[in-house]
């Protein structure tokens, strides 16, 4: 029953995750006041992507056509290390945190090198703020789910969402908050939603994951397209495990749960993306530090 | 411990970095009358074990009142009476002075470990969130250059004081406390008087350029 | 027979050092050097592989010098760092046979005489089991290298970079000295199986004396300083060899002089915390200095620094761990250090390597003026690439595997061990994962400035491909880095046995544990095939489309020029920037100003704090100290004699003194 869990959930985030970006669009829409395009309009993206040739810069060489390849793989031997609230992933080990952040690692170097590859300074530029705001992100999410992991003794991802409500609020309410604050600034920086970038707006100078894939187009961006959206996934995944503080022990209700979570999740970053100005570049890095400091306090908590 | 307090706490720890995060001096006004509210919650939600005793609430109350209301307000004016909107260059700089705070928290942790158990029955978060709350102010002292901060710093070093107090029994510091309080509210209406007397002798409140008062 | 077959290795090493150095400048030399590193290396192998298929065994022979015996034996950590030793030297001889041989002119017979002699060192430090054999080969690894810096020794900064070597290996030297003096002098024993902690000598002061002696070989932070200058300052291979294997012979010697201190279990838990706070300082201060270089080999240089710190977290994790009475968690921190040893050996020659084919090709070291030379030097460039995911830890190649084992080890200690230690252990994490961070921000920009956009001067324009040899090492390094990542638990299985002496308890099964790197290798493998999929899924879906060439989006600009791309300072100027307290970069600028602005300039240099605050000022004060005692020295060799005569009269009265 539980690995059938598992086995949905991982269907449902390879199926649904594009819709999740539509989602959040829907909120930013509604927000201002605007109809919004359709729901469904990621997908109509990708299919149009896919049916399309290429272009590729003289300048470029087998890396920027590598990048998108690797990313996708990568995101999607992250989902199945991902457990979506109490379902646990599809691959749970011990340490399965550490390869699923160095798989995300390993996507983020490529799609750096394939930016730097294209020579245009705008892609640089991006690719520089992008390694610069992920190694602030890298030690809060580890130090995280170090946290948790005191607090439930348990050090696989799996094993730790299993168990974190198991005995009770109580005990773990004040890690959980912060963890549940710091991974909530992670998963906006680490999917370029506004505060820290603008998914929307493709050539200012404040771009920093837009910018890097400019120079991509049909399938290539077809597959950097969705494997954005796989990896908002995995961090609304993450995210939904520490702040919903449900567990009815029948696997398929906690899908139920979960899914309902991720879309709320969403909806959030929605109101986030609506209510909030992007903030200055150099204030960036502070609010990293904020995240790391996030989930110092609740590591600080958790081995009280 | 109940749960709410242990919440209370994290609050305590967030808004003192805060405190080391923001320029605004508006912000840290307003971060001092948090402190001091939830100081009041602190106080209620560690006596809600035992039968709630009358001298508790007036602290409680008191605390709040005078340290969430009226201290803010007299703060204020100051602010405006001087015309300063925000710490322009502090010593350290704002991401330093989070890290430093969160290296400062770490330590207090490390250093209170041993005294956990002589502490209030299951509070075992107040000694070192007291420490870290009175480092804080310390720093806040040392690191910024406008005499308002200072004060600022001072009132959230006073917080930590409160937190301590708190920690060693509920019951037993009425009276202290209000001396305390006293103290620190004709502290700062003197020093408000003295910050605006500054500002219009001298045009700006640094400290440091005091010192040429030295001799 | 595994000690006889090593000395036979290391014999044929040093009489064919002799041979190269009498051929001097002749051209046979070159290819003589090569090959006797080849045959040696393989030789030693081959007693390494003996080894750790037969267990211990030993060879003594009598030697004339005091508390000196001809003691050699190999157990499994020696054979460990045999082969990392006698690969790396095989390759870099391999290598340096096509590299230096356009130094035309240079005694090349010298510098192979130097080499092999370096090789046959280092087989002596990791196998030698009497203290004064030890000294000696360390010393003799110690010379050979700087011989080996001081190759073009006509040009200043070589000399310069020599030198402060030259003194940091001595210092290190001094401090072994002592230690062993305070080992067995009261026994007057120097073999190893007898070392023993006396009774009335402090254990910390052994372990401190080891950390800083060996530290400053293996270049933990502070005594790194001479690594940034060595490094660059010697041919590639050489650096390659240096600092893939030689500065590991100081992790080896903190090894094995902790067999000497008792059981692992009963060493205090502040060794451990030592280790670790060493390691994080030295893994992150070596990567943030990194990634500010200029010059590629200096970057690579102070990559090493840091993996020594990764190495040392994982040291600190095995001994609280053993303090902590874990041996899960200490076997997974130590085979994780020692699998990072071999890795790094790999990886490291290979960017070394890589990095003497592009000098090589533009003779040029400053990646500044560099770009685009994946194109004309698609070997060298795949098997870049290869080794700078590799080095950041990216899986799916050999870095990671590594680097799992010590997080595994610190997150178990999270988990299963007591008192301070989850605190050491999420140090490690963040430290680990900070460095992590930082490499990556190295390591894009290593290889991205160097190899991908548009040469950025005529000397990149102009790259060739290196000749067929060194591409032949690129490739098999290449090749190991894939291997090690996909079979990782097998090579985890050797590290294994190099580890089982230095467990605290014997017999615990830690198969399991490291039956968890085979689910790492799942997930490369399922990287690598899913890539491939997806490779054929494009392929497919492009079939019958139009695929164009064209430049690349300018945003507009009328006429995009390669200087305008992105450079390396660019780069990584945030994060200098952000960490700008600890790196304090100096920047020499000339804005443009006025309506007609001349030219302008901007510059940033990172200097190592080190030396700039701590070395130079130290030394400037002991010089002033030195000068104050000039008057002794004036010249006049009458007053000399006086000198030496009233030192042995003060000598002979202080003898009759305590005699009475």
């Amino acid at each position: 029953m539980i690995i059938l869990a598992s086995i949905i959930h991982v269907v449902l985030a390879l199926s649904l995750s594009p819709l999740l970006i539509g989602v959040i669009n829907r909120v930013k829409a509604k927000f201002a006041g605007r109809r919004g395009r359709p729901l469904l309009q990621l997908y109509y993206d990708l299919w149009k992507l896919l049916h399309k040739g290429a272009v590729y810069s003289t300048t470029t060489t087998w890396v920027f056509r590598t990048g998108p390849l690797v990313g996708i793989s990568a995101v999607l031997v992250a989902i199945s290390l991902v457990p979506l609230g109490r379902v646990p992933a599809l691959a749970a080990f011990d340490g399965d945190i550490i390869l699923l952040a160095y798989v995300l690692g390993l996507m983020r170097f490529m799609t750096v090198l394939a930016a730097l590859d294209t020579g245009s300074a705008f892609e640089g530029m991006g690719a520089g703020r992008e390694v610069q705001f992920s190694l602030l992100a890298e030690p809060a999410l580890l130090l995280g789910v170090g946290a948790l992991s005191i607090s439930t003794g348990d050090w696989s991802l799996s094993g730790i969402y299993g168990s974190l409500f198991a005995d009770g609020l109580a005990a773990v309410a004040p890690t959980a908050v912060m963890v549940a604050a710091s991974l909530l600034i992670i998963l906006l920086a680490e999917n370029s939603r506004i505060p820290v970038d603008d998914p929307n707006t493709h050539l200012e100078l404040t771009m920093i994951h837009e910018v890097m894939v400019l120079d991509h187009g049909g399938v290539d961006l077809a597959f950097i397209q969705y494997a954005a959206a796989l990896k908002l996934w995995v961090f609304c995944a993450l995210f939904v495990g520490v702040a919903l503080p449900l567990q009815m022990h029948w696997p398929l209700v906690d899908l139920a749960f979960g899914m309902a979570g991720v879309f709320i999740v969403a909806m959030v970053i929605g109101v986030i993306e609506s209510t909030m100005a992007r903030l200055r570049l150099l204030r960036v890095p502070q609010m990293l530090v904020v995240s790391a400091v996030l989930a110092m306090i609740a590591v600080l908590w958790a081995l009280r | 411990m109940s749960i709410l307090t242990d919440l209370l706490m994290m609050l305590l720890v967030l808004t003192n970095l805060r405190m080391l995060a923001s320029s605004r001096v508006a912000v840290c006004i307003q971060n001092v009358a948090i402190q001091a509210v939830v100081l009041g919650a602190i106080t209620f939600s560690l006596s809600a074990h035992a039968a709630i005793a009358a001298g508790v609430i007036v602290v409680a109350i008191s605390t709040v009142a005078v340290k969430g209301l009226v201290l803010p307000w007299l703060l204020r004016r100051a602010m405006k009476g001087a015309g300063i909107g925000r710490e322009i260059e502090p010593f350290v700089g704002y991401a330093s002075s989070v890290l430093i705070g969160a290296v400062l928290l770490g330590l207090c942790f490390v250093i209170a470990r041993p005294l956990r158990d002589t502490s209030h029955a299951g509070a075992s978060m107040l000694i070192p969130v007291a420490m870290f709350t009175i480092l804080t102010g310390l720093f806040i002292i040392i690191s910024r250059r406008k005499a308002l901060t200072q004060v600022l710093g001072y009132l959230t070093m006073e917080n930590g004081v409160c937190v301590f107090g708190v920690s060693l029994a509920v019951e037993e510091p009425l009276l202290v406390e209000m001396g305390i309080l006293l103290d620190v509210l004709v502290g700062v209406f003197v020093m408000g008087i003295v910050i605006h007397q500054i500002n219009r002798e001298f045009d700006h409140i640094d400290t440091d350029r005091l010192s040429v008062l030295k001799d | 027979m595994s000690p006889i077959l090593l000395s036979a290795a290391v014999c044929f090493l040093l009489a064919g050092a002799v041979l190269c150095a009498m051929l001097s400048r002749a051209k046979a030399a070159n290819a003589i050097g090569g090959i006797v590193a080849v045959v040696g290396a393989a030789v030693a192998i081959a007693s390494a592989v003996h080894a750790l298929q037969t267990g211990d065994e030993t060879l003594q022979l009598p030697w004339s010098v005091p508390f000196g015996s001809f003691h050699i034996s190999i157990d499994g950590l020696s054979a460990f760092f045999i082969l990392a030793i006698s690969a790396v030297c095989a390759l870099g001889g391999v290598y340096g046979v096509s590299y230096l041989r356009h130094y035309k002119g240079k005694n090349l017979g010298a510098s192979w005489f130097f080499f092999n002699l370096l090789f046959a060192s280092m087989l002596m430090v990791v196998t030698a089991w009497n203290a004064v054999l030890f000294l000696a080969a360390w010393e003799v690894m110690s010379l050979s290298s700087f011989f080996l810096v001081t190759f073009e020794h006509e040009r200043q900064e070589v000399r310069k970079a020599g030198w402060v070597y030259l003194i940091s290996a001595h210092v290190g030297m001094a401090c072994l000295l002592a230690m062993f003096i305070l080992l067995g002098g009261q026994n007057q024993v120097m073999d190893f199986d007898q070392l023993a902690l006396p009774p009335g000598v402090s254990a910390a002061a052994i372990f401190l004396l080891a950390v800083v002696g060996f530290g400053a070989k293996a270049g933990i932070c502070p005594m790194h300083v001479w690594l940034p200058d060595a490094h660059p300052a010697a041919p590639s291979h050489v650096s390659a060899v240096m600092s893939g294997v030689m500065i590991k012979t100081g992790i080896y010697g903190i090894l094995r002089t902790l067999t000497f201190l008792g059981s692992p279990a009963s060493w205090p838990g502040w060794w451990g915390w030592t280790l670790l706070v060493a390691g994080a300082i030295t893994g992150v201060v070596g990567i943030l200095f990194a990634l500010a270089q200029h010059d590629m080999k200096r970057v690579l240089a102070y990559s090493s620094i840091e993996n020594v710190g990764v190495i040392c977290l994982g040291l600190g994790l095995w001994m609280i761990g053993s303090a902590g009475g874990n041996t899960i968690i200490a076997a997974l921190g130590l085979i994780g250090a020692l699998l990072h040893v071999w890795n790094h050996a790999i990886f490291k020659s290979l960017m070394f390597l890589g990095a003497g084919a592009v000098v090589h090709a533009t003779g040029t070291r400053n990646i500044e003026q560099l770009g685009g030379l994946l194109k004309p030097m698609k070997h060298t460039g795949v098997a870049f690439a290869i080794g700078s995911i590799a080095i950041c830890g990216l899986p799916p190649f050999n870095g990671f595997v590594g680097e799992f084992l010590i997080y595994a080890s610190a997150f178990g200690g999270i988990v299963g061990l007591g008192g301070s230690a989850p605190i050491a252990c999420l140090l490690a994490i963040a430290a680990l994962a900070l460095i992590g961070g930082l490499a990556a921000v190295c390591f894009t920009r290593l290889f991205g400035i160097m190899f991908l956009g548009e040469p950025r001067s005529e000397v990149a324009r102009h790259a060739h491909e290196a000749g067929v040899s060194m591409r032949v090492v690129l490739w098999i390094l290449a090749g190991a880095c894939v291997l090690v990542g996909l079979v990782g638990p097998l090579v985890a299985g050797v590290a294994a046995l190099a580890a089982e002496d230095l467990l605290p308890s014997t017999g615990l099964d830690i198969g399991p544990s490291l039956g968890l790197l085979w689910r790492i290798s799942g997930a490369s493998a399922g990287l690598i095939v899913f890539a491939g999929a997806f490779w054929l899924l494009r392929r497919r879906l492009h079939a019958g489309r139009p695929i164009e060439k064209a430049g690349t989006w300018d945003c507009g600009y009328a006429e995009p020029t390669s200087r305008m791309q992105y450079t390396a300072s660019s780069f990584s100027w945030p994060v200098i920037d952000m960490f700008r307290h600890v790196l304090r970069p100096t920047l020499t600028r000339q804005l443009p100003s006025g309506p007609f602005p001349g030219r302008a300039h901007l510059t940033s240099r990172t200097h190592d704090i080190f030396m700039r605050f701590f070395y130079v000022p130290l030394f400037a004060m002991a010089q002033r100290l030195g000068q104050s005692l000039r008057w002794v020295q004036h010249g006049r060799n009458q007053v000399y004699v006086l000198y030496i005569a009233v030192t042995l009269l003060a000598l002979l009265l202080w003898k009759l003194g305590t005699e009475q």
